[in-house]
């Protein structure tokens, strides 16, 4: 049967059960939104190429399905740029599409002409201009292929409009044929094996447990693992809920912003269990002083990542899911043979002094009971409102933080946030795609800062005119409030460019321009009755504006290149630290 | 420690594919000394040959960022005394009549070839190990050298055993 390219992007597509796509069309991609009319996915037209991008993420972090994006050639193309390599730091399966300009007209600097698979190529995970239609079935399935097995990430597939036009004989094989990508699954055996022996003779054990885990969806394998042999857990901010805070092994989450007995866990620990992790600076923070005392065993499906950042004793290359299968395995087949109990660490003292630590520190929220209201307590009611069942998604900032730290997750997938990267703008599209992932029974709330909702608010309108109703809950502090924070503590509250007025735009306004409803809660008193009534829309998207306190600042916090040792629970800490180094 | 390390790397012969390994030395600060491209026994594949100074660690990091490249079938580093290295180069020394067979007499003990003759000048080309390159050259500074050329080093270990030996270069089909 002859098709154009064009058709063939559709038919390949729906060969690989694309329920959805995000994009926005253009010149050169052109060829492709003739045939999208027939297609048998969804098509949801953004406001900007990076919502499209972000959509895919948020669609593909809340589905653990390939997130795809189409756009046009040059701008909008590189409008791409900041997904694909969000995406990449967060191991996010996502396939973009591009257009380009003709093949005749490549390097004649053409209208809306860029190098776009130049541009990329130190970015996504893999990508590729296509030369021929032929090709076409062939490179969006390898794409897919490549996005989301091994450690998943980003793929760019590049296609010039004349070969979108081009017609060709279709072809579909479902095998992949590359030689040169064959990505490590299954563990060594003999390193599994001694694993399990350190991991014995250890008195103060910790699974540093990373977003791997959440990509492989291996929550159920960590949980009988950590249970079986009674491994204390933290959970990063990329990994939050893949073992649920409610867990009795929950010790809390490591980092800059984690919690006290998180951070000390890891600190204190002689064996890091590290699964899915890849000791990043918000991890470690000064990385010679990092838990000093512990060994290290580390399992990572990229090769790379071991040994890239601290030296470790055992080295596991493989899928995480498949490691902790062959680690059961073994314990199974000890239990078995009378030999279990041999294997099990020692670690009672460990757990309760993790204990102790957890309830002697807990995160602290100086919420008066009347009037100001705390940006904490605005996140702790959403959740209160919108219950365990929702999935939430958070921008870059102080409110991602909060949302990290006091939402108690117990699941893959239920915090959505851009971690490597550090987006701004990212909440508003990723809630929109990762509704559209999961579908009407579950509700999505974007936990967003007044900086980042106003880099991508747009896409509210893509909400509105798909019928995907996310609810929008902006924190608004009337600040940068992390860049604030961070020049209150460290330059000495000269405040530079970080004031963002809260009246502007009026949000309530906003929410009116866009024909949705909108809430507005300035006093703790009205809290939960305000959210209650916004909780009762499902049919349509939601902006709750919780107006709060723009002096709080988040804590317990790890000074940026400081040692975790040097963890701080106030402010007030901070200036008296700095007071006595002046003394 | 820096040490030199070279480097065998099977690439799929793909457009882009030496941009992409350049690209990754930059984006990570790795250093390259010197790097040769070209065909080998399979149309499909190029052989690279990149030179680097570095120390264990970072070279680990260096074959693994590169194992990661789509492309990239094989990579083998090629230890110094195991493997034949050589380089080429071209250089274009002054020689008046006068002081021709003088330079002509350094090019046969160093078993280079005279290449181009002018009224004023003579060409060499020379192959070699980097060491007997700088050999040719310090002994032909003092005539001047107008122009040098030298190439990136190939090498290829030594023995029977080739690098595309094993199942990883048959064009699998893997589903």
């Amino acid at each position: 049967m002859e098709i154009t390219g064009a058709q063939a992007v559709m038919k390949s597509l729906e060969m690989l059960d694309v329920d959805t796509v995000f994009g926005y069309p253009g010149g050169a991609i052109l060829p492709a939104y003739d045939p999208m009319i027939e297609a048998g996915f969804e098509h949801v037209l953004v406001r900007h190429e990076q919502g499209a991008i972000h959509m895919a993420e948020g669609y593909a972090h809340a589905t653990n399905r390939v997130g795809v994006c189409i756009v046009t050639s040059g701008p909008a193309a590189t409008n791409l740029v900041t997904g694909l390599t969000d995406a990449m730091m967060d191991s996010v399966p996502v396939l973009a599409i591009t257009g380009q300009v003709a093949s005749t007209a490549i390097g004649s600097d053409a209208f809306q002409e860029a190098d776009v698979t130049g541009i990329t190529m130190p970015i996504p995970k893999h990508n590729e201009l296509v030369t021929s239609a032929e090709r076409i079935p062939e490179a969006i399935k390898e794409a897919f292929h490549v996005a989301r097995s091994g450690r998943p990430g980003p793929v760019l597939v590049d296609i010039p409009k004349d070969i979108l036009s081009a017609p060709f004989e279709w072809h579909w094989d479902d095998r992949v044929d590359l030689p040169g990508y064959k990505p490590t699954v299954r563990g060594h055996g003999k390193m599994v094996r001694e694993a399990l022996d350190l991991i014995a003779s250890a008195e103060r054990p910790v699974i540093y447990a990373g977003g791997g885990l959440v990509r492989a969806r291996a929550a159920v394998e960590l949980e009988r693992f950590a249970s079986l042999l009674g491994l204390p857990v933290v959970t990063t901010l990329m990994a939050r809920g893949v073992l649920p805070d409610t867990h009795e092994l929950f010790v809390g989450m490591p980092g800059m912003h984690g919690h006290y007995a998180g951070v000390r866990a890891l600190q204190e620990s002689d064996l890091l269990i590290t699964l899915g992790a890849r000791f990043d600076d918000r991890v470690t923070g000064k990385l010679a002083a990092f838990a000093p005392e512990a060994k290290i065993i580390h399992v990572d499906v990229d090769p790379a990542e071991i040994g890239k950042n601290r030296e470790v004793d055992i080295p596991i290359v493989g899928d995480v899911k498949v490691v902790l299968e062959q680690l059961l395995t073994v314990l199974e087949d000890k239990q078995r043979k009378g030999q279990f109990e041999e294997l099990v660490p020692d670690a009672t003292a460990w757990r309760a002094h993790l204990g102790a630590l957890k309830s002697q520190h807990p995160l602290r929220v100086d919420q008066p009971e009347q009037g100001v209201l705390k940006p904490q307590s605005a996140i702790r009611a959403v959740y209160d409102v919108w219950g365990d069942e929702a999935v939430y998604v958070a921008g870059v900032g102080q409110h991602q933080m909060w949302a990290a730290q006091h939402i108690p997750y117990t699941r893959a997938g239920q915090w959505i946030n851009s971690g490597g990267l550090g987006t701004m703008g990212f909440a508003v599209p990723a809630a929109i795609g990762a509704k559209a992932g999961v579908g009407r029974d579950v509700p999505v709330v974007a936990i967003d800062g007044d900086g980042c909702f106003q880099m991508t608010f747009q896409e509210i309108a893509a909400a509105v005119q798909h019928d995907i109703p996310v609810v929008f809950v902006v924190i608004n502090n009337g600040y940068l409030g992390m860049v604030r924070q961070w020049q209150s503590l460290f330059y000495e509250d000269r405040l530079s460019q970080v004031a963002l007025p809260q009246d502007l735009p009026d949000l309530l306004k906003l929410a009116d321009a866009y024909g949705i409803p909108g809430f507005r809660i300035d006093r703790i008193e009205d809290l939960y009755t305000t959210l209650e009534k916004a909780h009762a829309i499902t049919d349509q998207p939601v902006l709750v504006e919780c107006r709060v306190h723009p002096d709080e600042m988040v804590f317990p916090m790890v000074p940026s290149g400081a040692s975790n040792e040097e963890l701080i629970e106030s402010a007030e800490e901070w200036y008296a630290r700095v007071a006595e180094q002046q003394a | 420690m820096n040490h030199r390390h070279t480097l065998s790397v099977l690439v799929e012969n793909k457009p882009g594919v030496l941009t992409r390994i350049a690209g990754m030395f930059a984006r990570r600060g790795y250093n390259i000394h010197s790097l040769a491209v070209g065909p080998t026994e399979d149309e499909r594949v190029s052989r690279l040959t990149l030179v680097v100074g570095t120390e264990a660690v970072q070279l680990e990091q260096i074959i693994k960022q590169l194992n990661k490249l789509v492309h990239v079938l094989k990579i083998v580093e090629l230890e110094e005394n195991a493997a034949i290295e050589r380089e080429m180069q071209l250089v274009k020394v002054n020689a008046d009549p006068a002081i021709r067979s003088q330079i002509i007499e350094i090019a046969e003990v160093f078993r280079a070839k005279i290449v181009d003759v002018d009224h004023d000048s003579i060409t060499i080309e020379v192959a070699g190990n980097p060491s007997k390159l700088e050999a040719i050259v310090e002994l032909l500074q003092p005539y001047g050298i107008r122009e040098l050329v030298r190439s990136g080093t190939i090498a290829l270990a030594r023995g029977t055993r080739s690098i595309s030996d094993g199942s990883k270069l048959r064009m699998r089909q893997v589903s």
